[in-house]
């Protein structure tokens, strides 16, 4: 993969095409997942035009997923808000780093907020920001956004009959922690999800994912105000 | 199907607080790197969600059922293995997933 924005400046097709040529892969791996997303939904006995349209407004991969197994259950809104927070919170910190200035106009800004996934986040943060027009940003951004759409849609007509495709969120969520383990190799945060996800697998094997999260949020909250006690020597080896 | 009050509802939630995490950021910048709990959040909720993600995925797979998660089973060791071996997101997840589907459906006898 090139990992060069070079391009003339203000030239619109060149911005569409290097930001092709430049997440085109990711473009399409999102099309594929859309299209497992698709036939989640029908297979939950929910109605077709529901892929689409919350791929369209949630825009939010790994919350979709789980959102159609709380909707067809009609889970409490509040576990709804709950799993949404807990699942995004990793969106605070994008912001922080994510070359917003780049974007021209109001409007254009407010889309790219509205559209920052984790895969938009790592293109646009592994290119070189001086070199990122507001136009490649935003067509990579289209492009993702544009990819999930019809990935839901196309799961709907072409491939309803068949079987496992949901199998690509477990693929998903295996390769995220994998790939959050080697970012960060952080053995006592792996330890205590993995023993907050068993512990709730065994003991609430019905509200497994709550109940995981939760007790997780917890001994993050009790972790964090135990290191601010010991914060007073400077702690510059913790590399965040 | 649940009520059409109710998914509205519900997907008003999701957008509201997935909006409002993304856009915070922009608006608070500097206040939101002075609070050690929040900079704590972000260090240890990331790896830890996805980590708890992918249990809860492995934990549905059913061993008991029809085809034993044979399929399922297969498409884990194939996924984890060619992201160790390429780390390359999108070809793992399409060769675990290629995998899992082609025995899933039978077009290779488990």
């Amino acid at each position: 993969m090139t990992m060069t924005w070079a391009g003339r400046a203000g030239d619109r097709r060149s911005d569409l095409t290097v930001a092709a040529r430049d997440a085109g892969v990711v473009w399409l791996g999102l099309f594929t997942i859309g299209i497992g997303f698709g036939v989640l939904v029908t297979s939950h006995g929910l109605p077709w035009w529901l892929a689409p349209t919350i791929s369209a407004l949630v825009f939010a991969g790994s919350v979709e997923f789980l959102l159609i197994g709380l909707l067809a259950a009609a889970a409490p809104i509040a576990s709804i808000a709950l799993l949404t927070f807990m699942i995004n919170s990793r969106h605070l910190f994008y912001g922080l780093s994510f070359p917003l200035h780049r974007v021209r106009g109001r409007a254009r800004q407010a889309y790219s907020v509205f559209a920052l996934t984790d895969e938009a986040y790592a293109l646009a943060t592994s290119r070189d920001a001086g070199t990122l027009t507001s136009g490649r940003l935003l067509w990579t951004q289209f492009g993702l956004h544009a990819s999930w759409v019809t990935g839901a849609l196309a799961g709907q007509s072409l491939l309803s009959g068949v079987k496992g495709l949901g199998f690509v969120l477990t693929a998903l969520f295996l390769v995220l922690a994998i790939d959050g383990y080697r970012a960060r190799p952080d053995r006592a945060t792996l330890t205590l999800a993995v023993v907050a996800g068993l512990g709730a697998h065994l003991l609430a094997p019905g509200s497994m994912l709550l109940v995981a999260m939760a007790v997780f949020a917890a001994t993050l909250v009790v972790r964090s105000k135990a290191r601010g006690r010991r914060r007073p020597e400077p702690d510059g080896a913790d590399g965040a | 199907m649940p009520e059409p009050v109710y998914i509205a509802v519900a997907l008003a939630t999701a957008i509201a607080i997935t909006v409002t995490l993304r856009a915070a950021p922009f608006v608070m910048k500097s206040r939101l790197k002075e609070s050690e709990l929040l900079a704590d959040v972000g260090r240890w909720m990331p790896l830890g969600a996805v980590v708890i993600l992918a249990i809860y995925a492995l934990a549905g797979i059913k061993v008991s059922g029809p085809g034993h998660g044979v399929a399922e089973i297969a498409g884990v060791v194939v996924t984890v293995a060619v992201h160790w071996w390429r780390g390359n997101t999108v070809l793992s997840i399409v060769a675990g997933t290629a995998v899992c589907l082609l025995l899933a459906n039978g077009v290779i006898p488990a």
